[in-house]
């Protein structure tokens, strides 16, 4: 194909199903519309986004037969770019962007503290241990210690709902406590995280 | 003799786009196909 030919002869070409003459019109102009983005926003990613926009706006159109503004192609598609400029501006400064800088950077101060995926699984492993250790308890130690633990129960409660004193369930509580202990030193298990 | 203090901007600065995203474009162009349909228009991706 000839490379001399005018935008408006390629945009001809490109509408009779010559995909080359669109290689050539992006070649021709790539910088210049990208340098004009960039000039904008500053930002090679989103500059990179919006001239991949502003060609598929003008490939739709080309194709859909929409396009009249022949011999004056590189200011329609600088137009479409200035477009979706402004729309990028409107769309950050409703959820403005935070860069951070070497100086400072917004998460040392702000954190994460749901635990990492590696925390997760230990986390996950230590209770199912203690899960395990619990079932060996003796009856009416796990009872009360099921009750406190992963009921919530206040002693009261839990000396209703059993029918001894509360100083019973405290001491049984006190001894599934123990009897853990001694089950994890036993096994040697290590419940930290 | 005058002396100018400029400083020549790096050529290495291209302001391109990648290539990567050329040739999505181009293959985007390649695969879109608008068929008319009486006084409606339906855009096909045929990937």
């Amino acid at each position: 194909m000839d490379q001399n030919l005018q935008d408006s002869a390629l945009v001809t070409l490109y509408l009779k199903g010559e995909e080359k003459a669109l290689e050539l019109l992006i070649d021709r102009h790539s910088q210049r519309i990208y340098s004009f983005i960039y000039s904008k926003v500053y930002d090679k990613d989103v500059a990179e986004d919006i001239f991949q926009d502003t060609f598929i706006k003008v490939i739709r159109t080309l194709k859909r037969g929409a396009y009249n503004e022949e011999g004056k192609f590189l200011p329609w598609v600088m137009r479409i770019s200035h477009n979706l400029i402004i729309d990028y501006f409107r769309r950050n400064s409703r959820m403005p962007k935070f860069q951070g800088s070497d100086d400072f950077n917004i998460f040392s101060v702000l954190g994460d503290p749901s635990p990492n995926a590696e925390r997760q699984l230990i986390k996950d492993q230590v209770e199912l241990d203690v899960q395990k250790l619990i079932e060996v308890l003796p009856e009416e130690q796990r009872e009360v210690l099921i009750m406190r633990m992963y009921k919530d129960m206040s002693f009261k409660e839990i000396a209703d709902k059993t029918g001894v004193s509360i100083n019973t369930a405290l001491g049984r509580m006190r001894y599934a406590i123990i009897n853990l202990r001694k089950l994890v030193e036993k096994n040697n298990i290590i419940l930290t995280n | 003799m005058a002396h100018y203090y400029t400083e020549n901007f790096s050529k290495e600065t291209s302001l391109k786009p990648k290539k990567e995203t050329i040739d999505f474009l181009l293959n985007y162009s390649k695969a879109l196909s608008v068929i008319n349909y009486k006084k409606l228009q339906f855009e096909s991706i045929n990937n």
